[in-house]
């Protein structure tokens, strides 16, 4: 029978990355289509944590114990250990995510197994060719579908392409133990360093409120953070605003940033530039802040607000606030 | 040092005309080509590096004949020679060919850092880097927002972004790191570049010039393919509200409660 693998991605303390979750409700989802084996993959020094959280989701778990990632760059020892779990299979299938641990997994697992790669999945089905991928490029005007011509390959998925649901029962835990050394040149982590302020990943987002340059300073991103706590969202930017020094490059969203698609994407003193627009214009919803009526925003926005967002948001948190208080 | 930069040519995303051929791939000659954005941040980088360390840049691009002219301009903006790998074989090329490929020209090549962008624009999924890092056996730092080199010692340092922060990695040279936006602007070519980029050195190589068997790669054995498109649903007019900032606010709260987002 075929098997469908998730490989776990962990958080820094060593706990499921939520795209894994995802990853893994999918892997059982196309499990129940085709028929084949839905299993997932831990590589870490200790994966019984993350193991515990990702049977859940899945009816089975693999284990390695890896002391070499804890030291070292990890994605290259995982995807070693991986792809032994994995063996020499041409209708495997694995499913990891987009963002940068799953690129860094997909790309040398691929390097390691022989299978392709389809990238940036927005929704993935079960046909009799295999896994049938979605994607949306040409910064969302096009939505393509493929398949992967050996019906096995890795897919890596865009946050929010499935909502994570566990299982009815938690899943057996097996312990693999490799038998040979990593033969991969390793990576050494000198120092990991935890910085203040560090965000939620944007992409995981339902909702996005993002300043550019109107929003004119850090001081300017505290009032678009303090809507992005009224909504229960996140703080998102262009890069006029990243450039400028106001919020970190990880917030930033387009061309050279995120590719992000919240349900509301809220834009404060945004202009709308294409750069900015092929990272947020799949957004469910777009509402957008700005003085000029003609801003380019204007094309693509659901709602547009003609003002100045030092005077309209007040307002909006004063209204949203009267809303729930 | 020898620094090797991965750039590709991608359609401009400026001038949003990409579109697929009848043949579900990419249309070439439907739009403008540019170096790949993220590329760009990869040869400034290696700009800088060079600058303060001394050394050449060697561009490294898969893609058709064409794509000498996209290399032009980077070379303006510094790199010393191009190597342009076409050949008819790789039409329709998958990750894996492109992988391949670029793996075989840099087995040619003696260097200390291969630098790549962190994804291409026309539908890459950044997952090129990893896998010519993973063939050639060389030490792997993604997500670089500073770059070390120590040349003394044959080891380099990065900063590499995480969730939570980043990390400082460390691996012996020669490395394949990929790049980010956070290692600086790239710089516009000057005249004098311009100039002189027009008599660098572009070598053009074949499949047969590299050792990679034309049957093992493109579009004839391409581990995937696009079997259907289908545009996005349109988004509905834009509804525009002006007037007092009370009225703008209250008009997004019964916008956003009607669409039941809030
Ligand atoms: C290769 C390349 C890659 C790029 N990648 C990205 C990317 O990944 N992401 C990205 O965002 N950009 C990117 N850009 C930059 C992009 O072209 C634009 O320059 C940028 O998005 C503009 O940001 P902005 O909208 O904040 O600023 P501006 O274009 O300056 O717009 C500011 C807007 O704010 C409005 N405004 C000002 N003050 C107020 C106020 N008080 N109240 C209300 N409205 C106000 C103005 O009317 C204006 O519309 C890239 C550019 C290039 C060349
Ligand atoms: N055809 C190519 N020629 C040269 N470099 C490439 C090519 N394809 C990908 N790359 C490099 O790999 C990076 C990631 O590409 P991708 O995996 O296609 O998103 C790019 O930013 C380039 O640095």
């Amino acid at each position: 029978m075929g098997a469908i693998w998730v490989i776990a991605e962990l958080n820094g303390d060593g706990s499921l990355a939520r795209i894994s979750m995802e990853a893994a409700t999918l892997a059982r989802s196309l499990a129940a289509s085709s028929g084949f084996d839905a299993s997932g993959i831990v590589v870490a020094a200790d994966p019984a944590p993350a193991a515990a959280e990702l049977a859940a989701y899945l009816p089975r778990v693999v284990t390695v114990s890896e002391p070499e990632a804890a030291g070292n760059a990890w994605a290259s020892v995982a995807a070693e250990r991986a792809s032994s779990v994995i063996g020499r299979d041409p209708a495997a299938v694995v499913i990891v995510g987009s963002g940068p641990d799953g690129r860094d997994i997909a790309g040398a697992l691929s390097a390691l197994t022989d299978l392709g790669i389809l990238v940036n999945a927005t929704g993935v089905a079960w046909t009799d060719a295999g896994p049938s991928v979605e994607m949306s490029v040409f910064g969302g005007k096009l939505i393509t579908t493929s398949t992967f011509s050996a019906r096995g390959g890795i897919v890596t998925i865009r946050p929010n392409t499935v909502a994570a649901e566990p299982a009815a029962g938690p899943g057996a835990i097996e312990r693999a133990s490799p038998a040979s050394a990593l033969t991969l040149p390793r990576v050494a982590v000198l120092e990991r360093v935890e910085e203040a302020g560090a965000a939620a990943p944007i992409e995981e987002a339902r909702i996005i409120v993002s300043g550019g340059r109107g929003v004119g300073s850090t001081q300017g991103f505290d009032l678009v953070a303090s809507v992005a706590a009224a909504l229960g969202g996140a703080v998102g930017a262009t890069r006029a605003a990243v450039d400028a020094g106001w919020i970190p490059y990880a917030q930033q969203i387009g061309q050279t940033g995120k590719i992000v698609k919240p349900e509301l994407y809220l834009a404060l003193g945004i202009s709308g530039a294409i750069q900015h627009k092929v990272g947020m214009q799949t957004a469910g919803t777009i509402v957008a802040i700005n003085r000029d009526p003609d801003a380019p925003i204007a094309e693509f926005a659901d709602l547009l607000v003609v003002g100045d967002l030092f005077e309209v948001v007040p307002a909006l948190l004063v209204a949203l606030g009267s809303r729930t208080g | 040092m020898h620094i090797v930069v991965l750039t590709k040519p991608v359609p401009d995303p400026a001038a949003a005309a990409e579109r697929l051929g009848p043949d579900l791939r990419l249309d070439r000659a439907a739009s403008p080509a540019v170096v790949n954005a993220n590329d760009e941040y990869a040869l400034e980088a290696a700009l800088k590096l060079t600058e303060a360390f001394g050394g050449e840049i060697t561009l490294l691009t898969m893609a058709p004949a064409g794509g000498s002219d996209t290399m032009r301009k980077a070379l303006a903006m510094g790199a010393t020679r191009g190597i342009l790998v076409a050949d008819p074989a790789l039409a329709g090329s998958d990750t894996r060919s492109t992988s391949v490929v670029l793996a075989a020209t840099l087995g040619d090549l003696a260097y200390d850092l291969v630098l790549a962008g962190a994804d291409t624009s026309d539908g890459g999924g950044g997952v090129v880097p990893a896998a010519v890092a993973t063939l050639l056996r060389l030490p792997y730092l993604g997500n670089a927002a500073k770059i070390e080199p120590d040349p003394a010692a044959g080891r380099v340092r990065v900063r590499s972004f995480t969730p939570i922060g980043f990390d400082l990695l460390e691996a012996p040279m020669p490395a394949l790191i990929v790049c980010t936006q956070a290692l600086g602007e790239p710089r516009y070519p000057s005249l004098k570049g311009i100039m002189a980029a027009r008599s660098k050195e572009i070598a053009t190589r074949t499949l047969g010039d590299i050792g990679v068997d034309a049957a093992a790669v493109g579009g004839a054995v391409a581990s995937t393919r696009v079997v259907e498109t289908r545009k996005p649903p349109a988004r509905g007019a834009t509804t525009m509200v002006r007037g007092t900032a009370a009225e703008g606010a209250d008009a997004i709260v019964a916008f956003l409660a009607e669409r039941r987002i809030i």
